[in-house]
């Protein structure tokens, strides 16, 4: 049984989003139970392999080959260090999702849609999920697809009509992301040949002079391109807000805590497990650069946007455009403190992001609009909402004793350690920016006028409350303790960073 | 050293590809028509699928199915072909989905062109979001 | 607008042969060329033929949404379950093998994969056919049919995980 827990992981989500259509048609109310078994299954899988793994000397990896066909014939799944934390993010992001979601959905999508609502969601965490443990990178393209095509249909599914040319846009930019990445894997198979990750960076650590490659090259200029419309960097951003603020608030839930971090995980596993860390480092120092250039306007430009929104989740899809860009600083730094912060924001951006989405949604719930102003007086009517709202704000900020703080800790250390000061004072302007508009939030919950009357009339109810405590808890966990510094780093150590 | 003409003529597939490529970009990005940019979008898929399979092409190859009476014959890569299988079936799906949405996007706006629609986006901007128009008719509460 | 008679006649006989045509590619596609997507295709095909012949109305008659849609999850179903019975019988996903029982000779093992193989290849068949036949229905919906219910029956197809 253990020993199947890789493709279990991703195939007993599969299995169930498939029987939710065929269940639904004769029982309705069993859809929402079996995404949540099914979640509930994923997370056991990934918090298992992560702390297996975490019991194993570092570099350790849990190989799965499918139906038995070794390695290079055949598709494996790897799970490493890095891909457990990813996959542990989905999974847990996805169950909660699951569980907060059942009294908005029944807001916000027809009665006959809803079996299809779940069936999609289940197969899009699927997707996620199967982009983070493979090891094959057209398998990958595959995944990716199953995950983008779903991410669509949700997005479509928004109450208003702006939903659907929303879900349309990201339709087409997606896929022309997607179809970068797909050149991408073209060009890598013409020159390598092969399209196991692992064998791909053996031959590459074999003949260094592969990395002169014009082939290479432009594969991995494609990649870069693709991953980065699909993890919406600065300015390939543009998809992003309409998406976010359009969607059901299910949805924009799951998608802004996992989506963009995933492509951004793809990113980290092409630069170091496929291409190997010394091609940025060495063969294409210009590259490497540039990305990090963008990743810095990014963190700076993504919360001055956030600041002048008015609509809830508009701002907060502004604010993950900046929280992308640390991802992405973590990369570029290639050193082991910048890597750590980059690797444990995946956690501490999917706590935060998921728990402030949490609080539009009950928003919408509540009200029935996503404007920030309607939140005024909130403190009075919804105080555990609002109490959600401000921890997990104050992370987003980095104050210390909350995760963000640990995050951008490391992302300084490593920019120091890296000889680029000039970082630091953009760090610290960026959380400035994220105070303002954190600040602005904070104002109208619990210092409005007293003669304000609030929109909210009441607290988020239970099923909706919960989750959303849970995520601002793991904000201050995160925040509190080091276990989450300690699996970061060693997973940033086992992706074989040469010398800096 | 031969010329850039004869270098081209020697790597025509390419040429196609990018050319095919580029072409279904600029009908993606420039086009207003929301069915015209899908075509745009196939035209870019259709260039990968010709990448793909001309860089399966091996010299003097033939059909990939193993052949009893020539031991000794050279085959075509078979791999490329059959992840463009897969692309082509993730192409079909992408067009499924995205002809879907300009359907319910004509009954939801009236209209299939990229201004209008934003121009009636921006009508919209500022108006309470329970008044938007819905991209489905509001049913009641209630079931699952 | 009804066809020529020549036309109808001819289609209507040829039906049966394109969807028998669609089974053998399928059969054969475990050890040659042909298969799942294929057939499903030719199969799919058959129902475009009968729309043509028989008009919108008639043709979606006898492919009704009810069992169509359902289908295009149970092909999927099909494919994913045998991949699961394998590792409910012990061995890694998808191993076909596994079927003939741990301790098998060779020749049992051959003759469990072909089996296996077939069954993944029906799998294949029924998801294509399905969504072939639900896009060529929604795409060719007539006017005068577009006030029955909107589903977006069309919307949640992402199969693209069985090549």
């Amino acid at each position: 049984m253990a020993g199947q827990l890789p493709a279990l992981a991703v195939v007993v989500p599969l299995l169930v989003a498939l029987l939710i259509p065929l269940v639904s048609r004769f029982n309705r109310r069993a859809a929402w139970w079996m995404v949540v078994g099914a979640l509930g299954f994923a997370v056991y899988g990934a918090v298992a392999m992560l702390l297996d793994l975490c019991g194993s000397p570092i570099g350790t990896t849990i190989e799965y080959a499918m139906g038995r066909w070794a390695a290079p014939t055949g598709i494996e799944y790897v799970v490493d260090r890095l891909n457990g934390i990813v996959l542990t993010m989905i999974a847990a992001v996805g169950l909660i999702t699951a569980l907060w979601m059942r009294k908005s959905i029944r807001s916000e999508i027809s009665e006959k849609a809803r079996p299809g609502y779940y069936a999609t969601f289940l197969l899009c965490a699927t997707g996620y999920m199967g982009m983070a443990i493979t090891g094959d990178v057209f398998n990958l393209y595959v995944f990716l697809e199953i995950a983008s095509i779903t991410s669509y249909v949700l997005i479509g599914m928004g109450r208003t009509r702006q939903a659907l040319y929303a879900g349309y846009s990201y339709l087409i930019v997606g896929s022309i992301g997607a179809t970068f990445i797909l050149l991408g894997i073209g060009h890598l198979y013409m020159e390598i040949g092969t399209l196991e990750m692992a064998d791909i960076a053996q031959r590459f650590a074999a003949n260094p002079e592969l990395y002169d490659s014009s082939v290479v090259r432009t594969s991995f200029a494609f990649f870069t391109v693709g991953l980065a419309i699909k993890m919406a960097l600065f300015p390939l951003h543009g998809w992003q807000p309409s998406a976010y603020s359009r969607a059901p608030s299910a949805a924009s839930l799951f998608i802004a805590a996992t989506a963009t971090k995933v492509s951004a995980y793809v990113f980290y596993r092409i630069s170091f497990s496929v291409f190997g860390a010394d091609f940025l480092i060495s063969a294409l120092p210009h590259i490497r650069d540039g990305i990090l250039i963008l990743a810095v306007a990014a963190i700076f430009v993504g919360p001055l946007l956030a600041i002048r929104q008015r609509c809830l989740k508009r701002l907060l899809a502004y604010s993950s455009v900046g929280q992308i860009g640390y991802i992405m600083l973590g990369v570029v730094l290639l050193n082991e403190d910048g890597l750590t912060g980059g690797v444990i924001h995946f956690w501490n951006h999917a706590a935060a992001k998921g728990a402030l989405f949490c609080v539009a949604g009950v928003l919408v719930y509540r009200t029935g609009v996503s404007r920030v102003d309607a939140l005024a007086g909130m403190g009075r009517t919804a105080p555990w909402t609002s109490a959600v709202m401000t921890v997990a704000g104050l992370s987003m900020i980095g104050v210390p004793m909350t995760a963000g703080f640990l995050s951008k800790w490391y992302l300084g250390a490593g920019a120091l350690d890296a000889g680029r000061i000039s970082i630091v004072p953009v760090l610290m302007a960026s959380s400035l920016f994220t105070a303002m508009y954190v600040w602005r939030l904070v104002q109208l919950v619990w210092f409005a006028p007293k003669d304000t009357e609030p929109l909210v009339k009441e607290e988020a109810p239970w099923s909706m409350r919960i989750p959303a405590l849970v995520l601002a808890a793991a904000c201050l966990y995160f925040g509190l303790t080091s276990t989450s510094v300690d699996i970061a780093r060693d997973a940033a150590l086992s992706l074989g960073l040469g010398a800096p | 050293m031969p010329s850039l003409f004869e270098h081209l003529w020697s790597h025509w597939p390419y040429v196609i590809y990018i050319l095919l490529m580029v072409i279904g970009l600029f009908a993606v990005l420039a086009k207003g028509n929301l069915v015209k940019k899908i075509i745009g979008l196939n035209l870019l898929q259709t260039a990968v699928f010709l990448f793909y399979i001309s860089i399966g092409k091996v010299d003097g190859g033939t059909v990939p199915v193993y052949w009893d009476e020539r031991p000794d014959a050279v085959y075509e890569n078979p791999l490329p072909h059959v992840l463009m299988l897969t692309a082509i079936v993730v192409g079909v799906s992408i067009t499924a989905v995205a002809l879907a949405f300009v359907v319910r996007i004509k009954e939801a706006y009236k209209t299939v062109d990229e201004g209008e629609i934003l121009a009636l986006d921006e009508a919209d901007r500022g108006a309470p979001e329970a008044e938007l128009p819905r991209a489905d008719a509001p049913e009641p509460e209630g079931g699952v | 607008m009804t066809p020529s008679l020549i036309v109808s006649y001819v289609g209507r006989r040829a039906i049966p042969f394109i969807q028998l045509y669609a089974l053998y590619v399928l059969g054969h596609g475990e050890d040659g060329p042909g298969g799942g997507f294929q057939g499903g295709v030719i199969f799919a095909s058959s129902f475009v033929l009968l729309v043509l012949i028989a008009g919108w109305a008639r043709a979606r008659k006898d492919a009704p949404e009810s069992i169509v849609d359902p289908l295009t999850a149970t092909g999927c179903l099909l494919y994913a379950g045998i991949g699961f019975i394998c590792i409910l019988l012990g061995g890694a996903y998808l191993e076909y093998e596994a079927f003939a029982g741990a301790n098998a000779t060779a020749a049992a093992k051959q003759h469990a994969h072909h089996f296996a193989l077939i069954g993944i290849e029906l799998g294949v068949m029924i998801t294509v056919t399905a969504s072939m036949v639900t896009l060529y229905f929604e795409m060719s919906r007539p006017p005068e049919e577009r006030n029955a219910p909107e589903d977006g029956s069309g919307d949640s197809d992402g199969e693209g995980a069985d090549a």
